[in-house]
């Protein structure tokens, strides 16, 4: 599904990420760890596609297509989904408004017909269930005065609304409640199939109990550092990253 | 994607196309250019209006000749030649109909083309629309509806004509002809605009509609609009305006008039879209309007605008809360991009006890643009226990454009209370990425978090003018993408 070959990319003068290689097929859960600033959320925006940041150097095949050829709207049409680690506000923008706009824009750019105002109300019911969100936080404003784990909440029912192929969830376990991370991991895993691949990244073993991954990466100063089964995540917790650090 | 003045889709926003600049071949009839005592007369004569109309006119222009035109901080333009102006332009055939099935096809067509299906806003809508075209309103509906309520809707000429004595008491009587040179101009050369009268008591039915519109090259438009609200009615009323490209900048200095009388409510929607000028501030509407209402005892006045267009506009809906307990609000969205100048706000006047005012203004500013905030709050030695409320927000959308905000507040009652509130903002780059990364395009992203700034003003619209207002917003941000 995705393969990222040699990324190079900085921000300004500063090169964050620096030959980074990673590659996740269909059907896989990877989750990425490293230390804070070794590049884990640069690495998540240049997969979703800001141009804040520069690609000097590398690839990224989305699919057999060339990912960084596309916008950030197209990734999301060709269906890349971001769960954001610090997720935005949008006053006076009703959650379901900003869905809909987000569902019709995507059907339209597929040649797809808009979906019914029924369909979308019967899809916005059934993935409220999926993670537990409140009605009230549904009518609001998107996350506006919403509680740090109230708008993890919210990214997990936007994905699950937006039904991506390929989806990163950028720390979303980080400021969630136990119960909270137990619904959004069921969430998460509900979306699990043989057709669809997710990038979760994470600074927490514990996430990894809930949301088994098929691969555990290591990501430190901008390159990924040591991969291997989920065991790594256990050992990482234990020993912390200055041994894979010095490894390299 | 990055929101500043680097921003390719701001930058565009800016550029963006006039969408309502079309022509359209309706022949008209019009004096010379120029303004002396005979163009008045025979404007005048032309409209066939009464002996007390013409000496009112000709008084007006007594004064306005002695007045000195202004000069404000914060617009900048080239001076008009007012001898330059044609004061009239009425199409030649002058149509009489009750139905609009029976308008010329061609001003169909440009109804159209505006996006005004008008059979369907009467039949889904309820609205009665008095579309007025260059001077001459041509067609209004919903006439005998309102007829059997005692209502009174219709162009100010035919109003002049036959409800003389009304308009004789009203007119003049909020705005007088002296209050400023853009008002004494109107007072003496104005050709038409709309007449309305609800009875006492009497809620008005429908939404009023006008749809406002300058057509023939290098015609000044001075509507005059006159509301008069009798004892314990309700009306709401709708004004939008669109006007077609031009390459000389065209006057258009509008006076409004309401008289809210003991207990009745006005609601005054305005969605203004004339055309701002090319990417390089050339050709252009200038709109100075004069609007003001005054509220007997009790009675309420709601302005609400949206103001997308001009190239410059100067313009502040105000309040003379004249009655114990009368209430005053205006609710503003502007709108400038491009080279456009706006300067615009209100005044509240608190003179009665127990009066209230509430002010919500939405700033938005993008390209080389100007978005000036002026209003002012008076609490007069007799406003007891008055209250204002005042919040002023500017969304900026580039380096390059501006926000200024000037409350003048003036208190010389010590039980009064005033309160302002002021914020200015960046459109996030973060809100955008957001948006794309859910899979929307720039202008729908756009679109989206302008109009949720601008909500709380939107929700005031009523619910037909809301859509419009919303599209409108869209469309001024539509080519904003290449
Ligand atoms: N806009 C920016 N300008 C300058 N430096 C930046 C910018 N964005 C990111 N960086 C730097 O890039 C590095 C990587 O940041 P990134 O957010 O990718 O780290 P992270 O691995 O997600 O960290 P955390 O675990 O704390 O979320 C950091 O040193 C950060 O300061
Ligand atoms: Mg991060």
């Amino acid at each position: 599904m995705l393969k990222i070959t040699n990324l190079h990319a900085r921000i300004g003068d500063t090169e964050i990420l620096r030959g980074l290689n990673l590659e996740i097929a269909t059907g896989e859960v990877h989750a990425v760890m490293g230390p804070n600033g070794s590049g884990k959320s640069t690495l998540a925006s240049i997969l979703a596609g800001r141009d804040d940041y520069e690609v000097t150097q590398g690839s990224i095949e989305f699919n057999g297509v060339d990912l960084l050829g596309l916008d950030a709207t197209e990734r999301a049409v060709a269906g890349i989904f971001l769960a954001f680690q610090y997720p935005v506000e949008i006053p006076g923008v009703s959650n379901m408004n900003f869905l809909r706009t987000a569902i019709g824009s995507i059907r339209e750019q597929k040649g797809q017909d808009p979906i019914s105002a029924k369909d979308f109300l019967a899809k916005v019911k059934r993935c409220a269930q999926l993670v537990e969100l409140d009605g009230k936080l549904r009518d609001r404003s998107v996350n506006e005065g919403f509680s740090g784990g109230e708008k993890k909440r919210n990214e997990i029912f936007q994905m699950a609304m937006l039904e991506p192929m390929f989806a990163v969830l950028d720390e979303t376990d980080s400021g969630l409640d136990i119960d909270a991370l137990r619904i959004v991991s069921a969430g998460v895993n509900a979306m699990r199939d043989e057709k669809r691949s997710f990038l979760v990244i994470t600074h927490y073993q514990r996430l990894l109990d809930h949301i088994v991954p098929d691969r555990v990466h290591v990501l430190a100063a901008g390159q990924i550092v040591r991969s291997g089964g989920k065991e790594l995540a256990l050992e990482l917790e234990e020993k912390g990253y200055d041994w894979v650090k010095e490894a390299v | 994607m990055s929101a500043s003045d680097q921003n390719p889709l701001l930058d565009e926003f800016t550029q963006k196309e006039y969408e309502f600049g079309f022509t359209t071949d309706i022949e008209s009839d019009r004096i010379p250019p120029g303004l002396t005592d005979d163009t008045i007369r025979l404007l005048s004569a032309k409209k066939e209006e009464p002996q007390w109309m013409l000496d009112w006119r000709l008084k007006a222009f007594e004064t306005w000749k002695t007045m000195e035109e202004p000069v404000w901080a914060h617009v900048d333009y080239t001076p008009l030649d007012y001898q330059k102006i044609c004061y009239y332009a009425a199409p030649k055939s002058k149509p009489q109909l009750d139905s609009l099935d029976d308008v010329d096809p061609e001003m169909r067509r440009t109804m159209d083309k505006l996006g005004i299906s008008t059979e369907e806003q009467k039949r889904l809508n309820n609205v009665a629309v008095d579309f007025v075209m260059d001077s001459v309103s041509v067609s209004t509906s919903f006439k005998k509806t309102l007829a059997e309520k005692g209502i009174i809707f219709c162009s100010m000429g035919e109003a002049i004509r036959e409800h003389g004595k009304l308009v004789r008491k009203y007119l003049g009587s909020v705005v007088p002809v002296k209050d400023n040179f853009f008002s004494a101009l109107n007072s003496a050369v104005f050709t038409d605009g709309s007449f309305c009268y609800i009875p006492p008591g009497v809620r008005c039915p429908m939404e009023l509609s006008t749809y406002f519109r300058i057509n023939a090259s290098g015609t000044g438009q001075f509507e005059r609009t006159l509301i008069v609200a009798d004892k314990g009615s309700y009306v709401s009323y709708l004004e939008g305006c669109t006007a077609p490209q031009r390459d000389e900048n065209q006057l258009h200095a509008a006076v409004v008039e309401i008289v809210a009388m003991d207990e009745s409510e006005v609601k005054y929607s305005t969605v203004q879209n004339w055309y701002p000028g090319d990417a390089n501030g050339v050709g252009g509407v200038y709109n100075f309007v004069t609007k003001r209402g005054i509220c007997e005892t009790r009675a309420k006045i709601s302005w609400t605008q949206v103001e997308t267009g001009s190239a410059i506009t100067w313009k502040y809906p105000s309040c003379i809360l004249k009655g114990d307990h009368s209430i005053g609000e205006f609710y503003s969205v502007a709108v400038t991009s491009g080279r456009q100048q706006a300067d615009t706000g209100t005044k509240m006047i608190h003179l009665g006890k127990g009066t209230h005012s509430t002010i919500i203004s939405k700033g938005i500013s993008a390209g080389r643009s100007q978005n000036s905030y002026r209003g002012l709050v008076q609490m007069t030695a007799g406003a007891d226990n008055a209250r204002n409320f005042s919040q002023c927000d500017s969304l900026l959308m580039s380096d390059t454009s501006g926000a200024h905000t000037f409350p003048y507040i003036e208190i010389s009652n010590p039980s009064a209370k005033v309160e302002h509130e002021a914020t200015t903002s960046r459109i996030g780059e973060d809100q955008m990425f957001y948006c794309l990364q859910r899979g929307m395009t720039e202008e729908q992203a756009i679109g989206l978090i302008v109009n949720g700034y601008a909500k709380e003003v939107l929700n005031k619209l009523p619910m037909e003018f809301a859509v419009e207002a919303q599209k409108l917003l869209a469309i001024s941000l539509e080519g904003s993408v290449g």
